[in-house]
């Protein structure tokens, strides 16, 4: 389940990655540029303020989405401030789902602050999914997990988005913790760069997301074909490591 | 025990990263205990008495007073130890930090003061300080960054964006999103997620209690105004609380209105705002149509961000309190006639309450201003501008 970010490195080579993407991934995670994200690392962090700079918007996600949906299921990892500008929660999940989103990661709307959001979400068809970290408490993860659509995304380590050379050994507990309070699939992201990193976490997950990695890659490509190849020959890696 | 308070109105909550949930439960309901705990109490009394040097004085600005044709109050937040309201904050909370057992603390700063009084704090309680800094604004407060070295703190440049306070505060909570078991993280203004705007509500509601006691002392009957800046909201946050059940005190914020609110320059997010979620909290932002947060613009520093507390969005909304902008210009003159007129050199945060007041004079009744902190740290910018005086000035 790699990740990307819509109009980054630029709008063709943002472009080529999605459809690279769209010919080899299971589900892809299509971040919308935000000014201030506060759960990203440096890597995506760059890549946000520099599709910014080149003119990306909601609205480049969006076509992204349109162009590659209904090839692959697109969840999109959007800020909370941008679900609620455009006209609120009920505007952006008509938006998403007309341009054929299945979901979408708010990765700063905790469970208390995430009723209205899903309500709307709900009642469009749009899967608003939530995450659990290793700070999460137990009792709070089940209530997480209980109001789960989609998947529940773990964030596997305490920190920002961004690769790292080792997981926390805890890992392989909170995704079995999590598999029994989730009655939907569990997916792993947050410091997965390499493809033994992805088969150690799929060997217990349902899902692994890849994210700085590939962004890193596309951003270091230099050019829209070169972009789509990198991150293209790390996916197949990562299947063949994977065994799927 | 009370819990804290995590909305006002519909504004405030915990817009973060999960995995910050369980610290800021952690702090809350540390908070709720210590604030009812008469040790915890005491020891903070004694640091405000013998540490800070509270209580600061109501000062009657006598000149001040001739100059705008009623009678001012300057409530000397500048005499604090460290040189502005910051430091009640800061040394509360590293309190609190040392009390939950939390060995490192981080801070963001602007105008380089709350960085200043956080890394006092943590000399005080012997505790590891790292502070957050926009490399501007280390460009244009020097002197506070010396500061911070000399007091055994690290201070880490923030280069993302404008380099400005919004990104040194970004960047505070990447850390404490990272280290947040060992971290805790000292906000330094009346924002961010549930409890922060609550808990530095309550450390700086003493400028108000002071205050309140002091002007009834002094006059026999309370101000007609009480007049502040405004820029995450601290210090007006806590000159206000104490007299927001007094109908008949005008409550006024004084936000930077940069180049003009007119000019996509200024930092005035409750005059030209947005609901919208900056940092952690629901309240009025400076934001674009699609949700992006937009670059503020004040010569002040510590006025120069985009968000401000919700507590302020909803007194506000709820008509308690009224909130204007100065600009740039005006507060610059301000700060050159406060230093002349009353020998005082006030912060150029501070001087925007001077500006407004100097527009705003006559009529019944006294007023009790805030003078947040003092203006050494600014001499270099006002210079730079040429607006400090001196030789044919």
């Amino acid at each position: 389940m790699p990740y990307m970010m819509a109009g980054y490195p630029d709008w063709e080579s943002s472009s080529a990655v999605a459809e690279a993407y769209a010919e080899s991934a299971d589900l892809v995670e299509l971040g919308v540029p935000f000014s201030d994200p506060l759960a990203d690392g440096p890597t995506i962090h760059a890549a946000a303020t520099a599709a910014l700079a080149v003119g990306a918007t909601l609205e480049t996600a969006l076509e992204i989405c349109e162009e590659i949906g209904e090839r692959v299921p697109v969840v999109f990892m959007v800020y909370a401030n941008m679900v609620l500008a455009h006209g609120g929660a009920d505007v952006f999940a008509r938006r998403a789902l007309a341009a054929g989103a299945a979901g979408a990661i708010v990765p700063d709307l905790p469970l208390e602050e995430a009723e209205g959001v899903r309500t709307a979400f709900d009642d469009a068809g749009l899967a608003l999914v939530p995450l659990v970290a290793p700070t999460t408490p137990a009792e709070r993860r089940a209530r997480i997990c209980a109001a789960a659509r989609g998947f529940v995304y773990v964030v596997s380590t305490v920190g920002t988005t961004g690769e790292r050379d080792e997981l926390p050994a805890e890992l392989a507990g909170l995704i079995s913790a999590t598999k029994e309070d989730a009655e939907v699939p569990v997916a792993v992201g947050f410091g997965i760069g390499t493809p033994g990193q992805a088969a150690e976490v799929g060997r217990v997950a349902d899902g692994v997301i890849v994210g700085s990695r590939l962004v890193r890659a596309a951003g270091e490509a230099g050019s829209a074909d070169a972009a789509a190849e990198a991150v293209g020959s790390f996916l197949r890696e990562t299947r063949v490591a994977l065994g799927s | 025990m009370s819990a804290v308070e995590e909305r006002f109105g519909p504004y405030g909550g915990r817009y973060v990263p999960e995995t910050l949930i369980a610290a800021l439960d952690e702090l809350a309901a540390a908070w709720a205990e210590a604030r009812e705990d008469p040790e915890f109490r005491e020891r903070l009394a004694t640091l405000h008495r013998d540490f800070i040097g509270r209580p600061t004085p109501l000062y009657l600005a006598e000149r001040l007073s001739e100059k705008t044709g009623r009678t001012v109050y300057l409530k000397r937040e500048d005499l604090a130890h460290t040189g502005a309201h910051k430091i009640n904050n800061a040394v509360g909370q590293v309190l609190l930090a040392q009390r939950m057992g939390k060995p490192r603390v981080i801070a963001e700063t602007g105008a380089g003061q709350h960085g200043v009084a956080t890394a006092t704090a943590c000399a005080l309680f012997g505790l590891e300080c790292v502070v957050y800094m926009g490399s501007e604004d280390i460009r244009r407060q020097r002197p506070n960054v010396e500061r911070m070295g000399l007091l055994g703190a690290e201070v880490v440049p923030v280069d993302a964006g404008a380099r400005t306070l919004k990104e040194a505060v970004s960047a505070a909570i990447r850390d404490w999103v990272a280290n947040v078991e060992t971290t805790h993280y000292v906000i330094g203004s009346a924002v961010g997620p549930a409890p922060f705007p609550a808990l530095v509500r309550d450390l700086q509601r003493v400028i108000g209690e002071e205050a309140r006691e002091q002007a009834l002392a002094a006059e026999g009957s309370l101000p007609s105004r009480v007049i502040a800046c405004v820029g995450g909201g601290s210090n007006s946050i806590g000159i206000f609380t104490p007299f927001v059940d007094d109908a008949g005190v005008e409550l006024i914020g004084v936000e930077a209105a940069g180049e003009g609110l007119d000019t996509d320059r200024h930092g005035a997010s409750l005059g030209k705002g947005s609901t919208g979620v900056l940092h952690g909290s629901l309240s009025s932002v400076i934001a674009d149509e699609e949700g992006q947060i937009l670059e503020a613009h004040s010569i002040s520093a510590g006025l120069d961000y985009p968000g401000v507390g919700p507590e302020h969005a909803f007194l506000r909304d709820s008509g308690r309190a009224s909130y204007f902008a100065v600009t740039d210009a005006q507060a610059l003159s301000a700060f050159s006639e406060l230093s002349r007129l009353e020998g005082i050199i006030p912060a150029l945060e501070s001087s925007h309450a001077i500006a407004w007041l100097l527009e705003n004079g006559g009529g019944a009744g006294y007023d009790v201003l805030c003078l947040s902190g003092r203006g050494d740290k600014d001499l270099a910018e006002v210079i730079e501008r040429g607006a400090g005086g001196g030789a044919g000035g």
